[in-house]
């Protein structure tokens, strides 16, 4: 889709935040996507354009990063981590059954568009494994069935909140725009730390 | 850094470095490579994504060697093209190190697990250094017995370039050719991991003019070349060392015939001029040499008007019974070798006794002839590469002379050395040097020469044929050089006018760049010649000529893409001796046309604009055609007036022993540029150049090549397309009393008076639609 | 028994805590005033000399990196945080950042101001919205407060700070592939020389610093040399963070000092899950050799976890107990690798391609014992021969597990099969899953 003039003033401010225009190359492409969902060829030649890059370049550069999809996900993009530590705690259980639930396969969306399914790698979370990722929002400590119901409500168009992230869960594009460092104004939603995180502290101060 | 980017350097004294490979002791550069230390001393270290004139990468680790530097050893085995040797290193290669050894071997393995076993239906088969390297640093048998990866086979990336991803071992050298030296980053490597791979952005395939390069260099048959794919194998073919014929660059070839036919050219090796590089049309230009309309008997028009196959004696007597005793002058063209444009000089000079001699089919002027007659041109590829400033004059060298493009680009990426630009636009190229445009139309380009400041001894100023085309800017040209010290060169496009030149195929210089109007020199090559003497009168130029009122020519290499239809009116009520490759305009006007060798069937040589011999022998070497020297010889027998060159080797050594002028030399006749056009609102003045790909007759019949030439645009600023209400892409009509081409527009930085066309393109060929080139007023409408 | 010390987690159980009110109420952003009254040099020598180093994975002294920038070289210089935070099992940085953004930036300005760094980045992973959130806002109020931008603290000192969002790849964890990913290239590896502290970032003098060691540096300013090397061992200055993850009854984050044992920080944290008994554990992520209950005592800092045949790294403790299978968990992270090698160099990208295949074959069952060597000898073809330590870090796991559970292997080839049931591993296998 083409894009709107405010849509490419923002993308001169993002380029602003840099020294070096070039740089400005992977807030952009997240920012092509909190647009168009994944990195399209309009986007693609626009960034170029902007950046005084050759299409190449882009493409060299968005492929290579797992984050830039090139062609749509769901609205809300579930990742589980099936790296060894959640693997062996159940994210591989929860990865199979997830798929077959949702009759797709690795990276395959459903009909309705709403949530696509990806085995992620090590998300920074191991000490809530299993960890799965919706829109790269945490959801800690998760069972075949809480994430069964995570997809079940996210395709009703109620998925319920991140254990450690804003009160409602965003869509994609809107969490693609966060990642391009617009600010959504969630920063103080959530907890500022999850249980875990909490253990050893507590145990200093001589707690449980 | 390389030896030969030390090479390149400034004479400053090099500190050497003393070090230990394999046992022997050698002394190098510093800053010298150990891969390269190694070389010297003659061990090979294997390699793949080593290149001496690409910035290293370590990627393919396939030269891993152990080092120690002051009893110091490295914990692991180093990438040698990667370190530079140190004084007290120790390296111990392959052939001394267990432990390099073993990973060599290692490396080699892994780079074959995932590589086809496609060798015999490779086109790289038999001179693959990845086939050639896993037998001499490889493991006899590979333990692996997964699955390969596999990717679809071959993707197109150009019309000229397949990509086979399979074959690829990701050494990048093809993606930092096309960054680093032709600043074309059109492939690029795309994915990672398992899954990297050389690719490029799906909507615009990889048009580089350099791209045919990337196939010469790609160490395994990933990058193959559409034209040649599945027609030979390197054994059956025969390497000729040659030197190309298409431009004024100069470059140093390799030419492999197959039984008699061309199958391929590569780039060859020359430091001072082409490095190790060319262009895709020196590469991919050849077939010419065997199109349907090559010539092969002499043939002479009969009382119908048709011309008829005959005998050589029967063609030389009707050749000389038409230039005997009548007034003629010599047409040469832009691409004779140096041997065949003396041969031209000599018997324009001897047998017809005239001094009606021009090698400019071109556009060209009086002031052009005197400033080839009175200046001296002494700017090299080496001054570029040490330039403090680089100013292109009506030059645009991607398009005109692409090898001069690659040596400013090197300086342009690696020092960001400064280029101005004299041009009614800056074009990819020019903005690829991120010059400074002057932006001019043409006619006025003498204001903006002279406006030039800042330039010093280390200055190159670079001047195009297309300058001719402007009354005044040559001189302010010379002035301008004059007063600052700075290089000059000058860089015409075809590869045979700067030998025309100094073999003097022009009427004011007789060979070895003596003035015609100087009685010593005249002396010298009457002498030389045995001849009475060396005819005096002012000789005419080519537009002179064809206007005149002369009975006859002799018309040699001269390219019908240069001559109008007007032209060709005039000609053809002149008795034309032909001397011709393919059928052409002129042959179809000719009364008698005898064939000649095409580049790849004889011996010659060209001169490049920096002056420089760029000898070469025939490729082609059963050949039954000869030299047009040859021809000329047997015709000027004929007429009974011999110049005694009975061969290429003859020519040639005469006309060396006739050395260059030493004596005064006319000084410049200084010229006022004309006033500038005044255009009306709905006019233009008409600038243009010629794209390196286009419809050139040198290119005839290379659709693969033509596949990646620029489409035919036509350039106007945003003023006018304002005026005309018209956006980028609309078709925009171009036209005089003459005719008009109509081509979609591109809006752009031009100068407001002008419109820029291709100058031989597809569906833009000026002379044979507008009758002019330049300089001139046309309508510019919407379409 | 080690006291846990709790410093950079200090404040994590206060609401508030990631907001620049919670952080000043707990005396944040009171270390740059002293730095920045201090010399640049003198805040240098300063954290030379409490002998903090780096928290990512090598532990090189972080004093002595800043010390590496050239100075008077009129040049610009940047500071840059590796916030990409992606070796299997490492999840420390990302919860410092959602609980206390601010120490980080507090951080940034000291050691920029300590480099005379105008320019700063923090580059951190693209998985983690909410931690960008976070951080995002916390450079916003930092700006609005003057501890960033023009004349902070009215001392003359400018910084420019950017918040880099990553887009998912490992490898950019890798210092110089972090720079080119954030001049917006690929994120491969450079070569070395030239290091980054003579040409990093645009070619221009640059430090690459770890979250946790930037964030223990407002502490050292504040409470000074001496009550930060009083904590640790000898060579191992100082308090850190350790994850504990896996088999265990209370996985989470523990700030201990340096050189605290296995053993212990189970004792503190509750044990091995009930039930179970330890099999093997990572000390410092995948990348890091693997150890058995037979390294229980060994000291985890540097020359500790060293002696004993691994890496500190990045003190990523993830334990697994005997219902793992060796081979799947090896097999996994191999994967891994495969997956995240950067394409650029043979070794990594065609060995890793080769080695999940074997592994896969092994984990199935299918092969010899001699192919166990054959696995050995790829490893050895590998490690020590890529670009960057990205394939070292593949070997590492295969090379120790073979050296701790050949056995196992070995059982997998007689069985025709993996002898492990999966569910037994996972936390759920009573809850009647299928």
């Amino acid at each position: 889709m083409a894009f709107t003039s405010e849509q490419i003033s923002i993308m001169d401010s993002i380029i602003s935040r840099y020294p070096r225009k070039r740089s400005a190359i992977m807030p952009l492409l997240h920012y092509v996507q909190s647009i168009d969902g994944y990195v399209t060829n309009e986007g693609i030649e626009l960034i170029g354009q902007k950046l005084e890059l050759a299409t190449a370049e882009v493409t060299a550069v968005s492929t290579f990063y797992t984050q830039y999809k090139s062609k749509p996900v769901g609205e809300y993009h579930v990742g589980i981590c099936t790296n060894t530590l959640c693997a062996v705690m159940g994210g591989d259980a929860i990865f199979e059954s997830i798929k077959e639930h949702l009759d797709i396969e690795n990276d395959g969306v459903t009909s309705d568009g709403k949530v696509s399914v990806e085995h992620i790698e090590c998300n920074a979370a191991c000490d809530y494994a299993p960890v799965v990722m919706v829109n790269w929002e945490f959801y800690d400590n998760q069972t075949v069935q809480s994430v069964k119901d995570l997809v079940d409500s996210a395709r009703a168009g109620n998925p319920p909140a991140p254990t450690r992230g804003p009160k409602t869960l965003r869509t994609w594009k809107q969490n693609s725009a966060v990642l391009a460092g617009i600010s959504d104004g969630l920063a103080n939603e959530g907890v500022q730390a999850g249980e875990a995180s909490l253990l050893g502290l507590r145990k200093a101060k001589g707690g449980a | 850094m390389s030896i030969q980017e030390l090479g390149t350097e400034s004479q400053v004294q090099v500190e050497m470095i003393t070090c230990v490979i394999d046992g022997f002791e050698i002394t190098v550069p510093k800053g010298t490579l150990v891969i390269r230390a190694a070389e010297k001393l003659g061990i090979q270290i294997p390699r793949f994504c080593d290149h001496p004139l690409l910035a290293p990468a370590g990627a393919c680790r396939q030269c891993l060697v152990d080092i120690e530097i002051n009893g110091r050893a490295f914990p692991k085995p180093q990438a040698s093209c990667t370190i530079p040797v140190e004084n007290g290193m120790i390296v111990k290669t392959q052939l001394t190190s267990p432990v390099a050894d073993k990973a060599q071997k290692g490396i080699m393995e892994l780079l074959l697990i995932n590589h086809p076993l496609d060798c015999p239906v490779c086109d790289k088969g038999g001179e693959c250094p990845l086939q050639n390297q896993a037998m001499s640093n490889g493991r006899s048998e590979s333990r692996f017995e997964g699955v390969k990866r596999t990717f679809e086979k071959p993707v197109p990336i150009s019309s000229q370039v397949l990509l086979d991803r399979e074959r690829c071992v990701l050494c990048a050298r093809c993606t930092r050719f096309s960054e680093q030296i032709a600043g074309d980053p059109f492939i690029t490597l795309n994915e990672r991991g398992a899954l990297q791979q050389v690719g490029i952005y799906e909507e615009e395939p990889f048009d580089s003019y350099y791209s045919g390069n990337t196939v010469q260099i790609c160490p395994v048959g990933a990058l193959t070349g559409t034209s040649y794919r599945f027609r030979a194998r390197p054994f059956d073919l025969v390497s000729t060392d040659s030197a190309c014929e298409h431009c004024a660059s100069g470059c140093a070839m390799r030419t492999d015939v197959r039984r008699g036919k061309t199958l391929r050219r590569l780039a060859g090796e020359d430091a001072d001029v082409n490095e190790e590089w060319n262009c895709d049309k020196g590469r991919w230009a050849f077939k010419y040499e065997v199109a349907k309309n090559r010539i092969k008997v002499p043939m002479v028009r009969d009382s119908n008007g048709q011309l008829q196959e005959v005998s050589w004696p029967e063609a030389l007597a009707a050749a000389a019974q038409g230039l005997k005793n009548s007034r003629s002058g010599v047409l040469v063209g832009g691409r004779a070798t140096i041997e065949d444009a003396y041969g031209y000089s000599k018997f324009a000079r001897v047998t017809l006794n005239t001094n009606n001699i021009d090698f400019r089919a071109r556009r060209h002027s009086h002031e052009e002839s005197d400033f080839l007659e009175s200046v001296k041109l002494n700017a090299t590829y080496k001054d570029i590469d040490t330039a403090d400033h680089v100013v292109l004059i009506n030059f645009e060298p991607e398009d005109e002379s692409p090898i001069v493009f690659l040596r400013i680009y090197k300086q342009v990426h690696k020092r960001l050395v400064k280029v101005t630009n004299i041009a009614p636009l800056a074009s990819r190229g020019s903005e690829k040097l991120k010059a400074n445009l002057i932006k001019t139309t043409s006619g006025n380009e003498a204001q903006a020469i002279s406006s030039i400041s800042g330039l010093t001894k280390k200055s190159v100023v670079l001047v195009g044929e297309r300058i001719s085309e402007t009354e005044g800017a040559l001189s302010a040209v010379v002035k301008l050089v004059n007063d600052s010290g700075a290089k000059l060169g000058w860089v015409p496009r075809r590869a045979g006018e700067r030998g025309a030149v100094l073999a003097g195929a022009i009427a004011n210089l007789l060979p070895g760049n003596r003035p015609i109007t100087d009685s010593a020199a005249r002396v010298d090559i009457a002498t030389a010649w045995s001849v009475d003497s060396i005819p005096t009168e002012q000789g005419m130029n080519t537009d002179e000529m064809i206007n005149s009122d002369l009975q006859s020519l002799v018309i040699g290499g001269v390219d019908p893409m240069d001559i109008s239809a007007e032209a060709k009116i005039k000609l053809s009520k002149k008795f034309i001796v032909s001397l011709e490759i393919r059928q052409s305009d002129i042959t179809d006007i000719a009364s008698v046309v005898l064939p000649v060798a095409a580049v790849v069937e004889k011996s010659g040589s060209f001169m490049d604009w920096q002056g420089k011999v760029r000898k070469f022998e025939a490729a082609v070497d059963q050949s039954l055609n000869r030299s047009d020297v040859r021809i000329l010889s047997m015709l000027a027998d004929e007429i009974g007036k011999p110049i005694k060159l009975p061969s290429v080797k003859s020519a040639r050594a005469e006309f060396d022993s006739l050395g260059n002028w030493d004596g005064p030399i006319n000084s410049m006749k200084l010229r006022n540029s004309a006033a500038a056009k005044s255009v009306a609102s709905d006019e233009a003045v008409l600038v243009s150049w010629r794209n390196l790909l286009d419809k050139g007759s040198l290119q005839d019949g290379e659709e693969n090549l033509a596949g990646t030439a620029r489409k035919s645009i036509l350039v106007i600023s945003h003023a006018r397309a304002k005026a005309l209400n018209v956006s980028s892409g609309d078709h925009v009509r171009v036209s005089n009393s003459y005719g008009a081409i109509t081509l979609p527009c591109q809006i752009g930085e031009i100068d407001e008076s002008s419109v820029w066309l291709p100058r031989n393109s597809l569906n833009s060929q000026l002379i044979r639609n507008l009758g002019v080139v330049s300089n001139s007023i046309v309508k510019v409408d919407k379409a | 028994m080690s006291k846990l010390t709790p410093v950079l987690s200090a404040t994590w159980d206060q609401a508030d805590s990631f907001t620049i009110e919670g952080y000043k109420r707990n005396g944040g952003y009171s270390a740059i005033s002293k730095a920045l009254a201090m010399q640049p040099d003198e805040v240098i020598q300063m954290i030379k000399d409490s002998g903090l180093r780096g928290r990512g994975g090598a532990g090189f002294p972080t004093g002595n990196k800043w010390g590496f920038i050239p100075q008077g070289d009129n040049k610009e210089h940047y500071f840059v945080v590796n916030a990409d935070e992606s070796e299997p099992g490492t999840c420390k940085d990302t919860p410092l950042m959602m609980a206390n953004p601010h120490v980080l930036i507090e951080g940034i300005i000291i050691g920029s101001f300590a480099i005379r760094a105008n320019y700063a980045f923090i580059y951190i992973r693209g998985e983690v919205t909410h931690v960008v959130r976070r951080v995002q806002q916390a450079i916003e109020d930092a700006y609005k407060a003057g501890f960033l931008g023009k004349n902070i603290l009215g001392k003359g000192f400018d910084l420019e700070l950017v918040l880099h969002v990553g887009a998912g790849a490992y490898i950019c964890g890798e210092e110089t592939a972090l720079l080119d990913s954030l001049e917006g290239f690929r994120g491969q590896p450079r070569l070395r020389p030239p290091f980054p502290a003579i040409a990093g970032l645009y070619a221009k003098p640059t430090v690459v610093n770890n979250v946790e060691s930037v964030a223990s540096v407002p502490s050292i300013i504040s409470n000074g040399v001496a009550w930060f090397s009083a904590m640790g061992t000898e060579k191992s200055k100082g308090f850190t963070l350790y994850s504990l993850s896996g088999h265990v009854n209370n996985p989470g984050q523990f700030e201990a000092p340096l050189g605290i044992t296995l053993r212990q920080l189970l004792e503190i944290s509750g044990g091995v899950r009930n039930g179970h008994k330890l099999k093997f554990w990572t000390p410092g992520g995948s990348s890091t050799p693997i150890f058995t209950d037979a390294h229980l005592d060994v000291p985890l800092d540097y020359e500790g976890v060293s002696a004993a045949g691994s890496m500190l790294g990045t003190k990523a403790l993830q334990i697994f107990d005997e219902t793992t299978c060796i081979v799947r968990a090896v097999l996994r992270w191999t994967e891994f690798y495969k997956h995240e090698s950067c394409g650029k160099c043979t070794p990594c990208r065609e060995g890793t391609w080769w080695l999940v295949q074997v592994l896969k074959d092994l984990e199935a069952g299918r092969g010899t014992e001699a192919d166990l060597d054959k696995l050995l000898d790829l490893c050895d073809n590998i490690m020590g021969r890529s670009f960057c330590a990205l394939a070292d870090g593949a070997a590492s796991p295969i090379i120790s597990s073979l050296k701790y559970f050949r056995q196992e292997y070995l059982d997998h080839l007689t069985a025709g099969r993996c002898p492990f049931d999966p569910m037994a591993s996972t936390l759920f296998d009573t809850a009647g899953v299928k």
